[in-house]
């Protein structure tokens, strides 16, 4: 009888054991569900970036006016770059969900490549408006642009850099679990990227040419 | 601990999370080049009849480019978490909306009403 009771409490125990293990595994529904969390208060962040840009964009204070100093070939240039950078990270996830490590790794690094070539365009942009006396303490507009551009440029930084970890992981460990894991997360990251790049190029840049 | 509740798992997650469709996402990516040509080239070239109908047009597309990003490749829809992604993200679109479009709202104005003083004016700094 004892015996019995007990092992119906194992079972028991065992079943509740098991139901939590799966429950961490679907973690990945936890972990993604997270990590969307963090993104929208990401885009928060961004939201009021964007506000403070909307209220000072034609705050000149007699210095230069967008359609100056912007040069749009060079941001048709860097949006293709991120555009195409979030269509090859596409191109990896097939390949990362069937666990094949090579085509995962080749579509990561041009991902990364392409990202490179974002954040050097928009460092040399950066520095020429700098050398043309347009750097952001010159007026509120170019404080604004340089902190909202500069904010996005430096979360691609980041996403280059877990890019980067992800190579070597990978070659590490292959691709296990927690390896898919954060390379969803980090695929989540680099759309949203492009998603705040969409407001970016058409408020900033295209609108400030044509106001 | 084995690997293979690990891989049910995921099977599990890229099923119900549609990462699959990639029909889906091949016609994002296209819409996405689309969307974002579009109004370069309505700027660059200026074809249209008025910078105002551009300026509304490239904001146009750039919401319509947006959402096609969220639901291609993010995989925005209303099923998965039980919707609280969903969920999730119109709260944030609803407090971008208000963020943006209220703080450029009541700067213009206030702009707009404060008078003028002398030895300078209290107008959007120049």
């Amino acid at each position: 009888m004892t015996d019995h009771a007990l092992n119906a409490r194992d079972t028991g125990t065992t079943w509740h054991l098991a139901e939590q293990e799966d429950h961490d595994h679907g973690g990945n529904g936890a972990t993604v569900l997270g990590f969307w969390i963090y993104l929208m208060s990401d885009a928060l962040i961004f939201a009021s970036l964007f506000a403070m840009f909307g209220v000072v964009s034609t705050s000149y204070a007699g210095g230069p006016v967008p359609r100056e100093i912007f040069d749009l070939k060079l941001v048709a240039l860097n949006t293709a770059f991120l555009l195409a950078s979030s269509i090859t990270f596409g191109e990896a996830m097939p390949h990362l969900e069937a666990g094949r490590v090579g085509p995962t790794r080749f579509w990561l690094a041009i991902t990364g490549l392409l990202g490179l070539a974002f954040v050097g365009v928009e460092l040399y942009e950066f520095s020429h408006l700098i050398a043309e006396g347009a750097g952001p303490q010159r007026s509120a507009f170019l404080s604004a642009f340089f902190t909202l551009v500069g904010t996005h440029g430096a979360h691609v930084t980041v996403g280059l850099i877990w890019i980067a970890a992800s190579l070597v992981q990978i070659g590490q460990h292959g691709l296990i679990q927690p390896m898919k894991r954060r390379l969803i997360c980090l695929s989540m990251f680099w759309h949203f990227l492009d998603i705040i790049w969409i407001g970016v190029f058409t408020f900033v840049y295209l609108y400030g040419v044509i106001r | 601990m084995s690997t293979e509740p690990y891989d049910a798992a995921l099977h599990a997650y890229g099923d119900t999370h549609g990462h699959g469709s990639r029909l889906g996402y091949r016609i994002g990516s296209l819409l996405a080049i689309v969307l974002t040509v579009v109004p370069f080239w309505l700027v660059m070239s200026q074809p249209g009849p008025a910078p105002g109908w551009t300026a509304a047009a490239i904001f146009a597309l750039a919401l319509i480019q947006i959402v096609v990003h969220v639901v291609c490749f993010l995989h925005l829809d209303t099923r998965s978490e039980g919707g609280w992604t969903l969920l999730a993200f119109l709260f944030t679109a609803v407090i971008v909306i208000i963020t943006i479009g209220g703080s450029v709202w009541v700067m213009f104005h206030l702009n707009t009403n404060m008078m003028p003083m002398p030895g300078g004016h209290m107008g959007p700094v120049r």
